[in-house]
């Protein structure tokens, strides 16, 4: 089961290998911390407590804490969204916490609304045929590996894909590549789609 | 749809609060009205059932507003959105 003091830590810990601190207040604190307590307990995982979430994964992974939009958010406005990791001198009082605009994409917020709602889902585009045209492939013995050369957004609930860096190699597993990197802080336009082929066996 | 009412000695406007029960923002702005003695109504959007939910989807767009909360509404026409100090001062300044 998760508990507040093990919500807490891992916040304290995220918080001290960025450089920023939790949230001053004290009480303020122990709400946030409560939340995604509860939203780890009725999701699975801890959806930023000022969100709501939909409780399928995909759809909630950008909103999961620390959320996609922390780090710019705390570059500009001081703090994250919901305010739970502040700037240092946020921290040390010298400036008050500013509210913070929601950052989380319109398209992103609407297809959390739809699957809330459960209304008809649009059906997304037929994916395109694979092409004939073997992209530069880095061929390695029964397994071809080729990098895409573009970072086309995919439609939303569109397949899970590889996406890289190109900054600092950070690579990660999902629909679209994250909004910044959580490693060099790179935009979302510095990451390029992996795209692997399995050759098959002959 | 689970509306709870909050007492309070200052009933002079009808005031309506879209929250979520995680959101630490929302509990500011119900302690606030609380704290000021103002009456309010408000409902935990995130513990909505799909028919609920529906509802307050149309009410707030009605206000066109997104679903970002807390929204604090005013008498029906004024709306804040976010846990504005200043602007919840001004709306309750009478």
């Amino acid at each position: 089961m998760t508990t507040l003091d093990y919500v807490r830590q891992r916040a304290e810990s995220d918080a001290r290998s960025r450089g920023y601190r939790l949230n001053s207040d004290a009480s303020f604190l122990n709400d946030l911390l409560e939340g995604l307590k509860k939203n780890e307990e009725r999701y699975g995982y801890p959806s930023c407590p000022c969100r709501i979430a939909t409780g399928k994964l995909d759809l909630d992974r950008d909103i999961i804490c620390p959320c996609d939009y922390r780090d710019p958010d705390v570059a500009e406005f001081g703090a994250c969204y919901c305010a739970l990791y502040i700037r240092g001198d946020i921290a040390a009082g010298t400036l008050r916490v500013q509210p913070v605009a929601e950052r989380r994409p319109l398209e992103k917020q609407s297809a959390a609304l739809v699957e809330l709602l459960g209304t008809e889902v649009q059906p997304a585009a037929a994916p395109e045929p694979p092409s004939m045209e073997a992209p530069k492939a880095v061929s390695a013995g029964k397994e071809m590996v080729a990098l895409a050369s573009d970072t086309k957004r995919p439609e939303m609930g569109g397949k899970l894909k590889l996406w890289y860096c190109k900054q600092c190699g950070y690579t990660v597993f999902r629909e679209e590549p994250p909004y910044i990197c959580p490693i060099c802080k790179a935009k979302k336009e510095l990451f390029a789609e992996i795209s692997i082929e399995i050759a098959e066996k002959i | 749809m689970k509306i709870e009412k909050v007492a309070g000695t200052n009933n002079k406007h009808k005031v309506f609060v879209y929250a979520l029960s995680t959101c630490a923002w929302c509990k500011k702005t119900k302690k606030y009205l609380q704290d000021k003695g103002i009456e309010f109504e408000f409902v935990d959007v995130d513990l909505c059932d799909k028919e609920d939910l529906e509802q307050v989807k149309k009410d707030i767009s009605k206000q066109g507003l997104g679903m970002s909360f807390p929204i604090i509404i005013v008498d029906d026409k004024n709306h804040i959105v976010g846990f504005r100090e200043d602007k919840l001062d001004e709306a309750f300044m009478d």
